[in-house]
């Protein structure tokens, strides 16, 4: 019924649930979210596969779910990656224009990038994204596209975002094994600032922080390109952890506790108070008080956002990111975390809404789904861009086969 | 009264070539395990330290015998030292004498009350990684115990010879290069200083520096002979063509010239130097030396700051001394002289080493270890691989790191 091309799916292998979401590219481009699939994963740590079995059928579980929402058949994807091993840099790529016009072709541009590319990373790690910054040409800087233009000195920066091979092949290899197709695999945080900002927020400059289970992941955007990427493996697990140490109650009762009393600040109301966990049976276990619980939390997320802030700080990009802060992934439920994390980060923060994409409404409320809709966004980028140069070679063998039949 | 002692095969042969005319009043000791160079050494004092076990043929390249024999032998190595202002040390590391006596020769000294400076050889990196392993060993011993630790890495000297260099020829010049700086050091200490370098800005300067501090000392004459100097300092391969200067940290500049060394001169040498290396603090002493006549001759050592490298030891830290705070302050050209010292001054320093020495000793004693107190559990997250940000590993509660009481 549909065309494959049009359907365009995002896969996110989470630490706290396996997520596909099923977009439907209109042929002007605009992404339509038509089905949505997730199952709880049980096999990720830190959002690598340490259970790769128990992944496996977390993830059929969610393709499952997401072909029968959507009422199509998913043969690829679009794999989200994340990971402590993954990291970026900017890179600078040189390449002389040799041609004898000094016109500067597509091949000079494709040349350039691989000399971007070509840094020394250790043998184990692969590139996942080059993204390209600014061309320049003999040195003017600022140059967007420098296809066409005169020069003998064409230069580029590029974001690099490497991984190591191995961990980022288990994840691609367990997809495989289930008879799914990877389109390509993409660095999560990448996707979620795909799905919240809007190219003017780009262009203005802005942080995107993923908060997930395993880890946050977080992007900066700065002159409608990304300056720098991140991965934290501390996420709502380590909240959860921290809960069940501090206050001796076993995970899952520390995971319950933190959705129905957790917060980011330590509210002034719950001084004193308590609240008391009981078992099935409805008698009375354990007493626990609700400040601890929310201190415990608070300090925790108050040091995730200090290690964001160093590393931009480092970076030097603090200030230039005047569009402010927005957050995504499950972490971003906490409530008053935007307030926690404001005179942290010294910027405005808000919570990310999933823009320029229609559909399910039910999907683009959640920020746990965020990076999901980005995985399919980035691929109706990609998709686009094939569609361009697949349509203008069928239109050459369609006039070939024209001429051949007169 | 300066004492210089030769260690191990090589330090006795280095000995050898510096019993000269020019260290005359210093009182020279050979010490070795082995009988045979030290019966051929020139030394006035010489020691044999042996024990049965080993039937007078030395150490076997073991450090451990070495320091085992010469732990054995500490009071004899203590009398030797005895008399002493000043101690210096020569030495090749990476072999059982030199490697193993002397950390120990060091701790023997400093308890009589002396200074104590260390010149020491690393083998070469074709010596195998066993001798590179007991020099580093040793040199970290070296400088957890005496005042400063001067090194020589034998591989530089790579840059000096070329192919049809001869064995004998290679260790010539790296023992030529040492006795360079030793001259240098002696020459800053006995002769009369125009502007004196005391010797705690020395020990100051190469305590806690990189392994590798380099130095080169060189030498010209004639009316051009303040930019000739200079000229050839930064062609010195030992300095990298100068790179060295630039990267170090603290350099310490020592000239000598006859009676007509004038001002100028040393203006325009110190202008040269400390435009090479704008990021190191700079010390520096002119000494006046009546032989050299129209000749002008400059000691540069350099060295370069390494925290990872400062590993001591003993883990004493109870030696803050006065030295150390004069140069912490960075960015100072040069240095006033410092105070000469008191008789009382002197009791209190030789009562603050000695008993830095005592504590050194006993610290090197076994110790039962110490298990933490609280073990952490890590939870869900006890068997993934950790997160480890500067050292924290993150994986554990942040209240707990940061210390915030629940009550």
């Amino acid at each position: 019924m549909f065309d494959d091309a049009n359907i365009i799916v995002g896969l996110e292998i989470g630490t706290s649930k396996v997520c596909a979401v099923v977009g439907e590219q209109s042929a002007d481009g605009a992404l339509n979210i038509i089905g949505l699939g997730q199952s709880r994963s049980r096999g990720v740590r830190k959002g690598e596969i340490a259970d790769a079995p128990m992944v496996e059928e977390d993830v059929r579980n969610a393709i499952v779910e997401a072909e029968q929402m959507a009422d199509v058949e998913i043969r690829n994807v679009y794999l989200g990656v994340t990971g402590a091993h993954i990291r970026g840099f900017n890179n600078r790529g040189v390449h002389p224009v040799v041609s004898a016009d000094r016109e500067i072709s597509d091949d000079d541009v494709q040349d350039v990038v691989k000399n971007a590319k070509a840094i020394n990373l250790p043998n184990e790690n692969t590139v996942v994204h080059a993204i390209r910054q600014h061309f320049f040409v003999d040195g003017q800087d600022g140059v967007t596209n420098p296809v066409g233009m005169l020069g003998s000195r064409l230069e580029v920066d590029v974001h690099v975002v490497h991984g190591h091979t191995n961990r980022l092949q288990n994840a691609i290899r367990l997809v495989k094994g289930l008879q799914l197709e990877v389109d390509e695999i993409v660095f999560n945080g990448l996707a979620s600032s795909l799905a919240l900002l809007s190219g003017e927020q780009k262009e203005l400059g802005a942080l995107v922080i993923d908060i997930g289970g395993g880890t946050t992941d977080y992007v900066v955007y700065s002159d409608g390109v990304i300056k720098h990427t991140g991965v934290l493996a501390i996420g709502g697990d380590h909240v959860s952890n921290d809960l069940a140490y501090g206050l001796k109650v076993p995970l899952s009762r520390a995971e319950k506790l933190k959705l129905e009393h957790g917060s980011a600040l330590v509210d002034d109301a719950v001084k004193g108070r308590t609240v008391t966990i009981t078992n099935e049976l409805g008698l009375p276990l354990k007493t626990i008080n609700v400040e601890h619980l929310q201190r415990i939390m608070s300090l925790r997320l108050e040091e995730m956002f200090q290690l964001i802030t160093q590393d931009l700080e480092q970076a030097g990009l603090a200030d230039y990111l005047r569009a402010g802060v927005f957050l995504c992934g499950g972490g971003a439920r906490v409530p008053q975390i935007t307030k926690l994390a404001e005179p942290i980060l010294q910027m405005p923060v808000s919570l990310g809404q999933t823009n320029s994409v229609s559909g399910l409404k039910s999907a683009l409320d959640q920020p746990e789904f965020v990076t999901a809709i980005g995985l399919a966004r980035f691929g109706s980028f990609k998709n686009r861009k094939r569609e361009n140069k697949t349509s203008f070679t069928r239109g050459i063998k369609s006039t070939i086969t024209s001429i051949l039949r007169r | 009264m300066i004492k210089i002692f030769g260690v191990g095969s090589a330090g006795v042969s280095l000995l050898d070539a510096l019993n000269g005319e020019e260290f005359a009043g210093a009182g020279f000791v050979a010490i070795n395990t082995d009988a045979s160079p030290l019966a051929a050494s020139s030394a006035t004092v010489k020691i044999h330290l042996e024990t049965k076990l080993m039937r007078g043929l030395g150490t076997g390249g073991d450090p451990e015998r070495g320091r085992a024999i010469a732990e054995e032998q500490f009071s004899t190595l203590k009398t030797a030292s005895e008399g002493a202002d000043v101690v210096l040390i020569v030495a090749g590391l990476g072999g059982g004498a030199g490697s193993g006596i002397s950390p120990v020769l060091a701790r023997a000294a400093k308890e009589t009350g002396a200074l104590v400076l260390v010149f020491a050889t690393l083998p070469f990196l074709c010596e195998g990684n066993r001798r590179q392993q007991q020099a580093q060993q040793s040199l970290e011993q070296l400088k957890s115990v005496a005042d400063g630790v001067v090194c020589l890495t034998n591989q530089k000297v790579f840059k000096l010879i070329d192919e049809n260099t001869s064995v004998l020829d290679t260790f010539r010049i790296t023992g030529g290069l040492l006795i360079e700086g030793i001259r240098g050091v002696w020459q800053l200490l006995t002769r009369p200083g125009l502007i004196q370098i005391h010797f705690d800005d020395l020990c100051a300067l190469v305590r806690d520096r990189h392994s590798e501090s380099v130095f080169a000392s060189v030498e010209a004459a004639g009316a051009g002979r303040s930019r000739e100097v200079v000229e050839k300092l930064l062609a010195h391969p030992l300095l990298d063509e100068g790179r060295a200067l630039a990267e170090s940290d603290a350099v310490l500049v020592s000239l000598v010239g006859g009676k007509d060394l004038t001002m100028a001169e040393v203006n325009r040498v110190m202008e040269q130097i400390s435009r090479q290396c704008e990021r190191a603090e700079i010390i520096m002493g002119a000494v006046m030396d009546a032989t050299l006549k129209n000749r002008l001759s400059v000691t540069v050592i350099a060295a370069r700051h390494n925290p990872v490298a400062k590993t001591e030891m003993t883990g004493d830290s109870s030696e803050p001394s006065a030295a150390r705070g004069a140069t912490s302050r960075s960015g100072v050209r040069s240095i006033p002289p410092a105070p000469s010292f008191t008789a009382e001054q002197r009791e209190q320093m030789v009562a603050r080493h000695s008993s830095g020495g005592r504590s050194r000793r006993n610290s090197s004693k076994m110790l039962q270890a110490q298990l933490p107190l609280a073990i952490v559990s890590k939870g869900r997250f006890d068997k993934s691989e950790p997160t480890i940000h500067k050292g924290e590993d993150l994986d554990i509660p942040t209240y707990i790191r940061r210390g915030v009481a629940l009550n």
